[in-house]
């Protein structure tokens, strides 16, 4: 009954993503001749890697609690753009996230400045505590957005009742909404868990040496300095089980999976007055403050030279852009065939092919595909082509969060009623899936675009002679242009979040 | 028999210029725009009427992996501290030329490697933010209230030669002395832009960097306040290196490429480019800004084999330090 | 023309149906209590389910691999007969050709039935802005442009008020005069006024057609306490 065409692609594109991830993990430990064993510093780097997760994950759930039910409760000029905005630390290319950072948080920095002003002790963000500042910044937005969707997603009715009932805050906080945050946060916290297990460029960049060593820290390490293919691959192994661990416990907890989902309903809980009035306000400003003081700086920094940058940053910048949509369609094309073939009732070995990129390390990616490609083409041709690929991989199972529930209510709804009037192929592409999809697959798409444009080209090996933006950005630093590379930072974020945002509301726009 | 000739001529003359392509791998920091690369590729194509290719990445990772099969005639921007391994892979050359009389505070005696520049470790600070900059490793180790940025040695090569620069001065005591220096440590960056990055923010007073660091900041933008703290106890000696392929397919223009790395055209290049000091050039023809640099009296270098019997007992040392 | 099940069997997880029976052409009610398997039943029908086992055959043709699109069968369901992101005219376009690729006899023939169901100034609207009444002639519209002989029909007025409930099936029985329908309903007043004969679905076994009238005035025991 299902139109054969999708169904076979979808299969095809899981096939195909799991001999990616698994065959180049295989190449980089067969050129290794095996796998070497690890050292003491590599398990201290397992270590750290698990707990710096947890911490993250944890204290981003944990923050997000109070701003989520701020939002959910108060009505204010400018809330949607200003959870819009609050979205924007999740798709900054790291590196610009970083600078942001450093400026506000920094020895230097605006906090620590007014911290002494008033004379209280100056706050360090460097090792490891840096490493988790960077990760809450990165995924309180998207730890708020899977709570407030959980907010909104209680009946108006209930609320209703409760004030009918005449509940006190906290009457509504112990019969609403705890046994929904109860619902809510294992999921929430297990999505930040696995994305800061695998986050690479943080730890590299704002690092701290030994002690805040990553798994995929030492994976660059092993590769890149000792050439120790075997270590890199035995590491990647350990990468991929402990993910493995992470999704076997994913399979007793729901991850939310209403990334792409709008925030704009009606209704929402009570607005209680007096002080609670005044404590919302303060987390929501305190939230603003913490998330939009950042990207303010790196404007700031940036703005000076940004006219006066030279061409080649521009022909960097017409080079990511291009690079960042191939990845973004070819990311939002495979998670659409995905998607499809799950709400079908595919076989569920296609969601986990489709969630396998997000446990595999984007190094070994890059290094095993170097060695398979290896003589049949020059890697400088395949330099911005892999780029986009491996990309368009890391971003599809965000991209696939979002759209799977939303193929899955498009298949119930209306998957009948096509099938009776005979709409199949193209014509149901056409007619039903694209304008039903569309706000899912532009936010996947825009997601995919971000990831892409900031990508900081770990896989090095491929390189040609034409860097990317990001590239150009370190460049720049390496000749000394600290004031170029700042507003080459203001370039790329700018870029970022117009990619973004042009996708996504594209996807509104088309729906 | 002219008019046979010309249409001839034009045809042959694209041939000829593809036929004769020079494969340079090189890093990065090299070939961009504001690396040297530019430079060598107008210089070296003025007389070789050839085709100079640079091919930017990894370089010792990807000519390992590539093995002989490797498209590289050249490889362009190996470190000392590495060559070890490099040598121990077969792949290069010997480059054939006279190292007597090179402008190093070192001899060098090596026949594959052939190096193009050189400069020394050294901690660059701002007169403006750090009055008493430490007159010695010895009085840094002591200093308190100075907080300096360092490279981690398992990923750059200026943390690299931190390791070897403390390993040539402390000897037995290096791990006691990465203990005093470790508080001290702001944090531990993965390469040297980021390091230097947050020097320039002013986030931290002392940065692990060149002797020749300060330079830029004099020649580009007129800024002498930016100094390199220069330690009785010696600096430790880094250079740049270039070696030939030996499966070249253009053995000729790799030679040639060799022969003339250590001329005057192309060493004077170097300073204002690459802004390090040239490994032939006599001191009067350097740029004047590199003239006026303080020198150190004592250059420390440790050589291949010493390096890499040390290079994982001292990085133990120096990961129990920051434990 | 009719509607034969041959010894059909479909078995979905713990539930079974089971029919062996010729519907003949004309309006029948199928009734049974929830669960019994009446929607199941118009899935099988309509090409949703394949039986486990036995033929299904519409004028002595075989059409139990038939895919859903093919077979000489329209479908109303309780909900979502309409796609919300599309015009009126084009959920009824859809009738005719669904890639929409229409030419211009066929753009008249959308305009003719829009006409013919008393909705010729609302094509261009999208369903969400119609009222239900409204949105249930739409879909009518369709179900006539389609012209399929066999109509199965899943409760697709329950929603509406008995007055909006009655016009549509008024509607229906001048549009669907040749058809063969097949009408689930809850209501024994629907049936009688609409269906001369009924199907009974009891416990997962569909039987044979039977006057409407008698079959609710002398229920057997299971219908009866399903009708109160």
């Amino acid at each position: 009954m299902a139109a054969g065409l999708p169904l076979s692609i979808g299969h095809a594109i899981a096939g195909a993503l799991a001999a990616l991830i698994l065959g180049t993990l295989a190449a980089v430990a067969w050129v290794a001749g095996g796998l070497s064993g690890l050292t003491e510093w590599d398990l201290r780097a397992v270590w750290f890697t698990l707990w710096q997760a947890a911490l993250s994950a944890t204290l981003s759930a944990a923050l997000a609690v109070p701003v989520a039910r701020a939002l959910a409760r108060r009505r204010f000029r400018g809330r949607g753009l200003l959870v819009t905005l609050l979205g924007a630390p999740f798709i900054l290319p790291v590196i610009v996230a970083v600078l942001g950072l450093i400026a506000i948080f920094g020895r230097n920095g605006a906090l620590n400045g007014a911290l002494e002003a008033v004379g209280l002790p100056a706050i360090g963000i460097y090792g490891w505590q840096g490493v988790i500042l960077a990760h809450v910044f990165f995924n309180l937005p998207l730890s708020v957005r899977l709570i407030l969707q959980g907010w909104q997603a209680i009946p108006a009715e209930r609320f209703r009742l409760a004030a009918s009932l005449d509940f006190a805050p906290r009457d509504i906080a112990r019969h609403l909404e705890r046994p929904m945050l109860r619902g809510v946060l294992p999921g929430v916290w297990l999505a930040v868990f696995l994305v800061c297990l695998t986050s690479f460029t943080v730890a590299l960049a704002l690092g701290g040496g030994p002690r805040a060593t990553t798994v995929e820290l030492a994976i660059y390490q092993a590769f890149r300095f000792d050439f120790d293919l075997g270590r890199a691959a035995a590491l990647g192994l350990v990468q991929i089980a402990i993910c493995v661990g992470a999704a076997l416990l994913a399979a007793r907890i729901a991850i939310p999976a209403g990334f792409g989902a709008g925030l704009d309903a009606v209704g929402g809980p009570p607005a209680p007055g007096g002080w609670r009035r005044l404590a919302d306000a303060a987390v929501i400003a305190a939230a603003a403050a913490f998330l939009l003081a950042p990207l303010i700086s790196v404007t700031l920094a940036g703005l000076p030279r940004l006219t006066t940058l030279p061409p080649e940053v521009w022909q960097a910048t017409r080079r990511s852009v291009l690079m960042a949509v191939t990845s973004a369609l070819l990311a939002s094309g495979a998670a659409l065939a995905l998607a499809l073939t799950i709400a079908r009732g595919g076989a569920r070995w296609v969601e986990g092919a489709g969630m396998l990129p997000l446990i595999a390390s984007p190094l070994v990616l890059g290094t095993g595909l170097f060695i398979l490609l290896r003589g049949t083409v020059t890697p400088q041709q395949m330099a911005l082509p892999v780029t986009a690929l491996i990309n368009a991989a890391m971003a599809l199972p965000f991209a696939l969060r979002a759209l799977i529930p939303a193929a899955r209510t498009l298949q119930d709804d209306y998957g009948r009623l096509a099938a009776s009037l005979d709409l199949r192929g193209w014509a149901r592409l056409r007619l039903l899936v694209l304008p039903r999809l569309a706000r899912p697959l532009g936010f996947g798409a825009g997601l995919a675009a971000a990831l892409a444009m900031g990508d900081l080209g770990v896989i090095t090996l491929f390189a040609g002679d034409n860097p990317t933006l990001p590239l150009m950005l370190y460049q720049l630093m390496n000749g000394y242009r600290m004031a170029d590379a700042a507003a080459c930072a203001l370039l790329l974020m700018a870029i970022s979040l117009a990619l973004f945002w042009a996708f996504d509301r594209g996807g509104r726009h088309g729906a | 028999m002219k008019s046979i000739l010309i249409p001839a001529l034009l045809l042959a003359t694209p041939v000829i210029a593809q036929d004769r392509v020079l494969t340079v791998y090189a890093g990065d920091s090299v070939t961009s725009e504001w690396g040297p690369g530019p430079a060598i590729e107008q210089g070296f194509e003025a007389i070789c009427d050839c085709d100079l290719q640079f091919v930017t990445g990894d370089v010792l990772p990807r000519v390992m992996m590539e093995g002989a099969g490797t498209q590289a005639d050249i490889v362009f921007g190996l470190n000392t501290d590495m060559t070890a391994r490099a040598r121990a892979s077969g792949l290069f050359a010997p480059h054939g030329q006279d190292t007597s009389d090179l402008s190093l505070p070192i001899a060098w005696e090596d026949e594959i490697f052939l190096p193009y520049n050189w400069g020394e470790t050294a901690f660059v600070y701002d007169s403006t933010r750090l009055e008493n900059p430490p007159a010695s490793f010895a009085e840094l180790l002591e200093a308190e209230d100075i907080r300096i940025v360092i490279q981690d040695p398992r990923s750059s090569v200026s943390g690299l030669a931190m390791l070897l620069w403390v390993k040539s001065v402390y000897g037995d005591q290096a791990g006691e002395a990465w203990a005093k220096l470790a508080p001290k440590v702001l944090t531990v960056t993965r390469g040297w832009s980021e390091s230097y990055g947050l020097f320039t923010d002013g986030e931290a007073d002392m940065v692990l960097s060149y002797t020749t660091s300060p330079a830029y900041h004099i020649a580009a933008e007129e800024d002498d306040t930016k100094r390199a703290a220069i330690f009785p106890e010696g600096h430790y000696f880094m250079a740049e290196l270039v070696a030939q392929v030996a499966g070249t397919d253009q053995p000729e223009l790799a030679q040639q490429f060799m022969d003339w790395v250590l001329t005057p055209d192309f060493q004077a290049t170097i300073p204002l480019a690459n802004w390090s000091l040239p490994a032939k050039l006599p001191q009067d023809d350097w740029p004047q800004v590199m003239r006026d640099l303080p020198r150190p009296d004592t250059t420390l270098f440790l050589s291949e084999d010493e390096a890499e019997a040390l290079r994982a007992p001292a990085l133990d040392e120096w990961q129990r330090a920051f434990r | 023309m009719a509607l034969e099940f041959r010894d059909i069997l479909l078995r979905q997880d713990d539930f079974t149906l089971t029919a062996d029976l010729t519907v003949p052409a004309g309006r029948h009610a199928v009734i049974g209590a929830s669960g019994s398997g009446k929607s199941t039943l118009l899935a099988l029908v309509a090409g949703f389910l394949a039986p486990t086992q036995g033929r299904l055959l519409w004028e002595g043709q075989d059409i139990t691999a038939m895919p859903p699109g093919k077979r000489p069968v329209s479908i109303l369901f309780q909900h979502n007969n309409l796609f919300p992101h599309l015009s009126v005219k084009q959920n009824i376009g859809m009738g005719l050709r669904p890639d929409l690729r229409l030419n211009r006899a066929q753009q008249a023939r959308v305009a003719q039935v829009l006409d013919q169901v008393g909705l010729s100034c609302l094509g261009a609207r999208r369903p969400d802005a119609l009222s239900g009444g409204q949105q249930s002639r739409v879909a009518l519209a369709r179900v006539l442009l389609r012209a399929r002989p066999l109509l199965l029909l899943d409760e697709p007025f329950a929603a509406l008020g008995p007055a909006l409930k009655a016009e549509m099936l008024a509607l229906l029985a001048q549009i669907a005069a040749d058809t063969t329908v097949l009408m689930v309903t809850h209501d024994p007043a629907d049936a009688r006024a609409f269906a001369p004969d009924t199907l009974l679905v009891e416990g997962g076994r569909v039987h044979p057609p039977r006057p409407t009238g008698p079959l609710l005035d002398d229920p057997p025991p299971g219908l009866r306490a399903y009708l109160g």
